[in-house]
């Protein structure tokens, strides 16, 4: 029996894969020394957990375990890495540069910073969500400290040329940060090849639990540090104090494993669903895929359906969780910024939906899906004064609306 | 956000979705809104002339559920009312009857508009003064 309501907004949070519960559980009561305490085994054998948890981590990413700085979660190694480099680095420069469809995380970060002197150049993307290589070549000057642009986009799942745009910061000796969130244990992400100098992720994107994210910070060529945000017992080489969360930790590692052994099945399977998903909904007339399909995540699906408002889809919809990138449903009252950064008009963006597929989608959860929002699309659309008036060939932009 | 029952009813088993005649002398269009708002609504309205009783009511909204619901709600109300009475209607009472929240209070002012619009759509129509409330009041 398929249970209701199917779980497709996997870009928010995924469900812990049960192997990594049971890899934490030990450490919440019989294993449950603090790694800090070098006297006795208790403290041993947390420290033990955590080293074999950095090392798991290590190998998903190509990186030294030494590289891992363990936070809360992606906010907190967001902000660590753009402001514990504006500060460390005060001395060479002021200037970041980043984009307009980063997270709130980088965004805010990068604003809280504007406000104390730092410089900050938004980059637009274009129609497909991809930054123009060429303005932020343009943009870099010799006070340009940090490049921080995400791998894999939330809302739209598309991917940034990561490898061209870390060549650009090296060239002209600027840091680059990327917020992988959505990437790690996705697609390949190899620090040493995509020449990152700074990445975050999270234990809750990939299978892992909530509370516990990473951020990698590069040793050699160059050495990389950051001013620490906050001070205590200088934990994580001085640079993040605060006891360690082993289970967490030990978690966050699992799910690492799990998503480099089972990267390439769960791709190919993962994606076979979106794609029949997205070519299914697309049969409807009037809608559009939200994003580059060519350089995108494999699990995500934005999808705008013309003439219908997406909070009324969402009610429709009933039967799945999704996300809309409609004003109503979040707490902000304007449609998503980052679907009006690729050029989408309001409408447009108030009427899509995001889908995010995981390890433990079904394709009986997909055939649901694929129904379920046809009939919704549908019925709505025979509602929709809009519809009738794009039937009737009537052009929309030539009416005088009513503003309120 | 939790939507009251009266709303899900609406919206899930919407009244009178259709479309009237506009050509018709004794059919009254409203339509209010704007699709970057995220709520376009068309309201009509079919008037015996001899009575100036509304006989029948339509509506096609673009927008949330709460909006949806507004509309569908109004249309009910409408049928049966005579011109003069419809004008009476006000947002308020659709806000109580469907237990709006009050970010959705706009859907119902909406709704109110709607009526109006169709209203003083078939007053024009049939050689009557244009309504001084009719235009939106926000």
């Amino acid at each position: 029996m398929l249970k209701l309501p199917i779980y497709l907004d996997n870009n928010a949070t995924t469900p812990m894969d049960p192997r990594v519960l049971e890899a934490m559980l030990p450490y919440f009561t019989d294993q449950f020394g603090n790694a800090a305490s070098r006297n006795h085994p208790f403290g041993w054998q947390a420290e033990e957990a955590v080293d074999y948890a950095r090392e798991q981590i290590a190998q998903l990413i190509n990186c030294d375990p030494k590289e891992i700085i363990f936070t809360s979660g992606a906010t907190e190694s967001d902000n660590l890495a753009i402001k514990g480099v504006y500060e460390m680095y005060a001395q060479k420069g002021n200037h970041i540069i980043t984009a307009t469809t980063e997270h709130k995380a980088v965004l805010d970060t990068c604003k809280h910073l504007e406000k104390q002197g730092a410089r900050v150049t938004y980059l637009q993307v274009n129609e497909e969500g991809l930054i123009s290589l060429e303005e932020l070549e343009a943009a870099m000057t010799p006070q340009t400290i940090l490049v921080a642009i995400m791998y894999g986009n939330n809302e739209i799942g598309v991917l940034q040329d990561i490898r061209a745009i870390s060549a650009i910061a090296k060239k002209h000796g600027a840091l680059f940060f990327s917020d992988a969130t959505q990437a790690v244990g996705k697609v390949p992400v190899d620090v040493i090849a995509d020449g990152i100098d700074l990445m975050a992720f999270t234990g809750h994107k990939m299978y892992g639990p909530k509370g516990i994210g990473a951020l990698y910070v590069r040793r050699k060529n160059p050495r990389v540090k950051v001013t620490a945000q906050m001070d205590g017992g200088g934990h994580e080489r001085g640079m993040r104090s605060g006891t360690l969360n082993v289970p967490g930790i030990v978690g966050l590692g699992k799910a690492c494993e799990l998503c480099r052994l089972e990267m390439e099945s769960d791709t190919a399977r993962i994606s076979a669903m979106r794609d029949r998903l997205e070519r299914e909904l697309l049969t409807l007339e009037e809608s559009y895929v939200n994003g580059s399909r060519e350089h995108r995540l494999p699990h995500v699906a934005n999808i705008s359906f013309k003439y219908v408002e997406g909070e009324g889809l969402m009610m429709g919809v009933k039967d799945l969780a999704v996300s809309s990138g409609s004003a109503c449903t979040s707490a902000s009252l304007e449609p998503s910024y980052v679907l009006k950064a690729l050029g989408l008009s309001d409408d447009l963006a108030h009427s899509s939906l995001r889908f995010g597929l995981s390890r433990f989608t079904t394709d009986e959860q997909i055939d649901y899906a694929i129904n379920h929002v046809k009939e919704a699309v549908t019925k709505l659309r025979e509602m929709s004064p809009l519809w009738e008036m794009f039937k009737e060939g009537i052009d929309l932009n030539s009416i005088e609306w009513a503003e309120h | 956000m939790a939507y009251s029952d009266k709303v899900i009813d609406h919206y899930s088993n919407p009244r009178n979705v259709g479309t009237l005649d506009k050509s018709k002398k004794n059919v009254g269009t409203g339509l209010v809104g704007a699709p970057e708002c995220g709520d376009v609504m068309r309201l009509q309205i079919e008037v015996d002339e001899t009575t100036n009783v509304i006989t029948d009511a339509k509506f096609k909204t673009f927008g949330c559920g709460s909006a949806i619901a507004s509309s569908s709600l109004a249309t009910e109300w409408l049928k049966g009312k005579s011109v003069d009475e419809a004008l009476n209607i006000d947002n308020m009472e659709i806000v109580e009857e469907l237990a709006l929240p009050p970010v959705k209070i706009h859907c119902s002012v909406l709704a109110e508009d709607a009526i109006k619009a169709a209203i003083n759509d078939y007053r024009v129509k049939n050689g009557l003064p244009e309504l001084e409330a009719a235009k939106s009041h926000h």
